[in-house]
């Protein structure tokens, strides 16, 4: 594993570049083919409607895979990772429209964990629509 | 009726290995609208130290997911999966899942804990490769609301 980034160039406090991803209807559809996860909540406005939810909500784990990319292109390699967990709080409402929903994600270090190990933690907060969608959405990622 | 705590502990029998193939990263890749080469270009992914194009990191979820529905549908379980909700879901890796790999994901129920009428068990998925070593481990938390008071 190579992450580009180096571990004595970030300091705890350090911002990374922010992302900001939209997701639309065919976003999900496109999801829900590559993942296998087929939940109608996902892309059924009446299904989604009669179990409660105010509409069709993206799935989790594409907020999570999208979150992660912040970490990932700021690090240099996707195999840095070597943690990461999230607390799906609040879901991702998608209308159905040109616009869809905006995933917004910021993230900094929130410490430097091992000397040694060159690890650091990312803390992420994510929104959509101004309110948090994630909680507790911690990567650790192993520097050069 | 609460899920029985008995379970706690309970290893599923480990899946048929997965073979994770370029085209299905690829695909991955495109549906979550992530451009990085690693996850697609070979001569990118060497370039940053591994044999072939890597994974992106939540990948593996789809091989943990498929292998949790042994807990999921366990008759003893009991549990109904119409008031589940997916609680939180962590990744701890060995190194990323890349093409070529053969996965074999073993499941375990790690803990059930009972909190203002809701279960919540958290499901370890062990992922392995073809020589038997560690890949990822997925741990999803699942959240089995309480039925309405009638």
């Amino acid at each position: 594993m190579a992450a580009k980034l180096t571990y004595d160039e970030v300091a705890t406090g350090t911002e990374l570049p922010p992302g900001v991803f939209p997701v639309t209807r065919a976003t999900l559809v496109r999801y829900a083919g590559a993942s296998g996860d087929f939940n109608p909540i996902h892309w059924n406005e009446k299904f989604a409607l009669e179990v409660g939810l105010p509409d069709v909500i993206a799935h989790g784990m594409f907020t999570m895979a999208s979150a992660i990319r912040v970490v990932t292109d700021w690090a240099g390699d996707p195999g840095a990772v070597v943690d990461y967990g999230v607390r799906f709080t609040r879901p991702v409402v998608v209308p159905n429209d040109d616009k869809g929903a905006v995933i917004e994600i910021t993230g900094k270090v929130a410490a430097k964990l091992d000397d040694e190990a060159r690890t650091v933690r990312v803390d992420l907060t994510v929104t959509a629509a101004g309110q948090k969608v994630l909680g507790m959405a911690r990567a650790v990622v192993r520097l050069a | 009726m609460p899920l029985d705590q008995s379970f706690v502990g309970r290893t599923y029998p480990p899946t048929a290995p997965y073979e994770v193939g370029r085209e299905k990263i690829r695909e991955f890749a495109v549906a979550i609208g992530d451009a990085n080469p690693a996850y697609t270009d070979p001569a990118a992914a060497r370039a940053l130290g591994h044999p072939d194009v890597i994974a992106p990191p939540t990948f593996p979820f789809a091989l943990s997911y498929q292998a949790a529905q042994q807990v999921l549908e366990d008759p003893e379980l009991g549990l109904d999966f119409s008031r589940v909700v997916h609680g939180d879901q962590k990744f701890r890796y060995t190194r990323p899942v890349r093409a070529g790999d053969r996965l074999v994901v073993t499941v375990s129920i790690e803990s059930i804990k009972s909190m203002a009428g809701n279960d919540l068990m958290t499901v370890s998925g062990e992922v392995h490769d073809a020589d038997g070593e560690h890949v990822v481990t997925s741990l999803m938390m699942l959240v089995a609301r309480a039925p309405e008071e009638v």
